[in-house]
């Protein structure tokens, strides 16, 4: 589907706190000290700015990923992968019953620039929202400084495998990436690896759990390796996932060490399906009917396996694949 | 404050728990030290499956068969430690199956690539096309990042938990 063009518009600074209030397509943006509002032409969503911002530089970072990434319960994006929709109360029952709910189409490209747009202006000097809240400063209050540097890191993506000659790097001190005080009581050592003269670059290894305990950023996977269109991604988890994760296919999580919560609920209406309690070792699918957010009581390891291969959103959409991953006559 | 971080293992792992108002064979909720304690060495048990790809826990004990596929696959070890050894392939042991592992024919004849020694958390690449052997002194565990292929063996209803 092609959709037209449409840009951030700047509405000015609020002369008090000195953020920019911002419109694009139908919906505007402003902050204040504690919260974000986000209007469309039915209504008005507010959001705590600090929950606001970590979803946001995620989804920019991401690529809005694969599905939804709801910002709340109301508000947030679906990827169409070229295209995106912002939507408000458009899975809210409570909304759509009440006729104010809304969606927009975008170019994904305008709304990445909208999104970093928003970002850069409203994300202080001292507040890092991709970090663990207990590693950053405050997104409270006034307008101070910008925030320099990248808005997103962590989503440079390994083509075959990290570390490879000509692919990305795991983290390392030399990359300033130290190990993280949650991981400080492990040990790190080196695979012993033996090439003979011309295979250098096919008998490879390297120690994952250190690039991951390295990770300056939360909730933030990584590409690490690929067979063919089937991606894994390891990230560190630390206090809750800042959205609720709509799939719009069957993912996989493999807790590599200690445990999140995760809540599952139904995609389409939000309601209560259940708990999953994932433990080191554990492995669950995540159905492409649910929505699903984690809570990680202390920083964990996480690896997701995702299935990359274009055009499987709509197959899933049409009921050509079952959302669930293991069909009944595998059992 | 002292840190503690919980990894699993196969003398030692706490399950986690699953309660949804579903059919819990949707989330085929299992747990690898639990697949690896309760297999066979070197069975290649699917505990993930997306379509065609997978991931297979495989409990490193004594010497493995040779392997073979026709994609890259990439082992993560999850306890223990496991020899990786790599040799190419004959021009008559190349893969001619689509994908995922399948067992070589006979002993690799092409030259020896080299070896890996992998301990916990360490992942490593058994680069597509090559043959590889998997040794390991004691009871070890991989989780294998794959494709479905002729090795893998599926036990949903033993290993996930459905009640």
């Amino acid at each position: 589907m092609s959709v037209a063009t449409v840009k951030i518009q700047d509405l000015g600074k609020d002369p008090q706190l000195g953020y920019h209030k911002y419109q694009f397509g139908g919906f505007k943006f402003e902050r204040d000290m504690y919260f974000v509002r986000v209007t469309w032409p039915k209504g008005t969503q507010t959001i705590e700015v600090d929950r606001f911002l970590r979803a946001m530089v995620r989804d920019i970072g991401w690529g809005f990923f694969y599905g939804w990434i709801f910002f709340d319960d109301v508000f947030g994006t679906q990827n169409h992968y070229g295209t995106v929709d912002l939507f408000a109360g458009t899975y809210s029952k409570a909304h759509r019953d009440a006729g104010v709910d809304f969606l927009e189409t975008f170019n994904s490209a305008d709304v990445r620039e909208a999104f970093e747009t928003i970002c850069k202006n409203w994300i202080n000097e001292g507040y890092d929202p991709l970090r663990a809240p207990m590693e950053t400063g405050s997104p409270l209050g006034p307008k101070t400084k910008e925030a320099d540097g990248p808005l997103i890191r962590g989503f440079n993506p390994a083509r075959r495998m990290m570390g490879l000659p000509g692919d990305t790097a795991p983290r390392s001190d030399s990359s300033g990436h130290p190990i993280n005080r949650a991981f400080s009581d492990l040990t790190f050592d080196k695979p012993d690896i033996e090439a003979e003269p011309g295979f250098e670059d096919q008998v490879y290894a390297f120690n994952l759990y250190d690039h991951i305990a390295r990770s300056d950023v939360t909730w933030n996977p990584s590409f690490t390796s690929i067979t063919r269109a089937c991606i894994c991604c390891v990230t560190s988890e630390e206090h809750m996932l800042p959205v609720i994760h709509g799939n719009d296919r069957n993912e996989w999580f493999i807790q590599l060490t200690d445990e999140i919560h995760w809540n599952i609920q139904d995609k389409n209406t939000g309601s209560p399906r259940g708990r999953i309690v994932m433990k080191s070792g554990d492995v669950c699918a995540m159905p492409a009917d649910i929505r699903h957010q984690g809570f990680s009581p202390r920083r964990s390891m996480l690896m997701v396996l995702e299935n990359g291969t274009p055009g499987l959103q709509d197959r899933y959409a049409k009921g050509e694949l079952e959302p669930f991953p293991i069909t009944a006559s595998r059992w | 404050m002292s840190v503690k971080t919980h990894v699993g293992s196969l003398a030692s792992y706490d399950k986690g728990s699953i309660k949804v108002n579903d059919d819990l064979r949707h989330y085929a909720f299992s747990n690898i030290f639990e697949v690896a304690n309760n297999s066979k060495p070197y069975e290649r048990v699917m505990v993930v499956s997306n379509l065609e790809y997978c991931a297979e826990v495989v409990r490193a004990e004594g010497t493995s068969p040779w392997y073979v596929a026709p994609h890259d696959e990439f082992a993560i070890v999850m306890d223990g430690e496991i020899e990786f050894t790599f040799y190419q392939v004959g021009d008559d042991q190349k893969p001619t199956h689509k994908a995922g592992a399948a067992r070589l024919n006979g002993e690799p004849t092409g030259k020896r690539m080299g070896r890996v020694r992998a301990r916990r958390g360490h992942e490593v690449l058994l680069p597509a096309g090559s043959a590889y052997q998997l040794s390991a002194a004691k009871p070890s565990v991989a989780i294998i990042q794959t494709s479905a292929g002729p090795e893998s063996v599926e036990r949903w209803s033993e290993i996930c938990v459905l009640k």
